[in-house]
């Protein structure tokens, strides 16, 4: 046991957009994780609990929850960091249509990446060479910055402009959009930074961090975003967009 | 708006904030040294009457401001769900209006 605790008082969020909190009492074990909190109810108190995992260790990026206010993705979230006097508040994440429980509808999460051109547009073959990019160039090290999002949906959830602009791309999707700009294989530039500007696009985030501070591969949307800013004003004033 | 205007209103905003930096940074020193000795309508008057560099600073102080500030309001209202041509006019109105009343003051106590 940790802390001396037996067990932790988990309040978990039912029903769909409307619901309440229902309590539960969890057995306390070392290195449990949130992700292990929620199976163990699933499993063991009440089988009819909606949520979503897969992988468990960090890679797949299905297990974003909102713990205790803050959205976290559970599998790799220590129950001894987060839960405070032994209680656990775990709710779906915010800014997305709630299924049902734990599960949220992420279909517009990742319908505004494709709205920001989040996909790779090449010009050549399998029959043309390699292209040449080094490691040391800026683009490629601005690529290495976020090229490891998993698509967990903590930023979005944690980004409160999403919360009162709802059109907003987001950050995750404005993170993707930088990420391709600077790939110097993609050809889909200027589409991809119409796609991404003006009020619905990266000119209405407000650099409050949220996104950066919560990311839990700790990547930064806020640079990227800023990245974008600078890059369509520029190409704008040039006439280019 | 289309979306080439909204970048360039942003680039404005931008814009507009780097040089209010400057101009609240002049204003806040100006009004810590006026008031050293306390402060007069009669000294203000002395130091801003006929000078042309004062004029054409609080001139350009409020066209930073008229530009500034729709631009920021209309960002407010549109996340408030208040959007379209009728919050585009009426920050226009604003911006003009905020050009007319800063002007104005500035014609006071400049002339």
């Amino acid at each position: 046991m940790t802390n001396g605790m037996s067990t932790l008082k988990v309040k978990i969020w039912r029903g769909a957009e409307t619901g309440a909190y229902q309590e539960y009492e969890v057995p306390r074990q070392e290195s449990q994780t949130v992700l292990d909190v929620v199976t163990y109810v699933q499993r063991r108190l009440d089988p009819s609990l909606a949520y979503r995992f897969a992988c468990r260790v960090g890679v797949c990026g299905s297990c974003a929850m909102s713990v205790n206010g803050v959205s976290r993705w559970t599998c790799r979230t220590h129950v001894s960091k987060v839960a405070a006097d032994g209680e656990l508040e775990i709710a779906p994440l915010r800014n997305l249509p709630v299924i049902r429980d734990l599960a949220t509808d992420m279909s517009e999460f990742f319908d505004k990446w494709a709205k920001a051109r989040g996909r790779f547009t090449g010009a050549t073959t399998r029959k043309d060479a390699f292209a040449q990019v080094k490691p040391e160039s800026k683009q490629r090290k601005a690529v290495d910055a976020a090229i490891e999002c998993i698509g967990c949906g903590v930023c979005y959830s944690s980004c409160e402009v999403v919360t009162w602009k709802p059109d907003y791309l987001g950050p995750a999707a404005l993170s993707r959009a930088w990420t391709l700009a600077n790939d110097v294989r993609d050809v889909a530039q200027k589409e991809r930074l119409a796609a991404v500007a003006g009020d619905a696009g990266c000119h209405a985030c407000h650099t409050h961090l949220n996104c950066t501070e919560r990311c839990p591969k700790g990547i930064s949307p806020t640079a990227g975003i800023a990245g974008l800013k600078r890059a369509i004003l520029s190409a704008t004033l040039k006439g280019e967009l | 708006m289309n979306t080439r205007s909204q970048v360039l209103l942003w680039g404005a905003q931008r814009a507009s904030a780097m040089l209010l930096a400057v101009c609240v940074i002049v204003h806040l020193i100006t009004i810590i040294y006026a008031v050293r000795n306390g402060l007069s309508a009669g000294e203000i008057l002395g130091r801003t009457r006929g000078s042309v560099a004062w004029g054409l600073f609080y001139a350009v102080f409020v066209a930073a401001v008229a530009v500034h500030a729709p631009i920021g309001v209309r960002n407010i209202l549109a996340e408030f769900g208040w959007r379209g041509r009728g919050v585009d006019v009426l920050m226009l109105v604003l911006a003009l209006t905020l050009v007319m009343w800063g002007l104005r003051a500035v014609w006071a106590v400049v002339s």
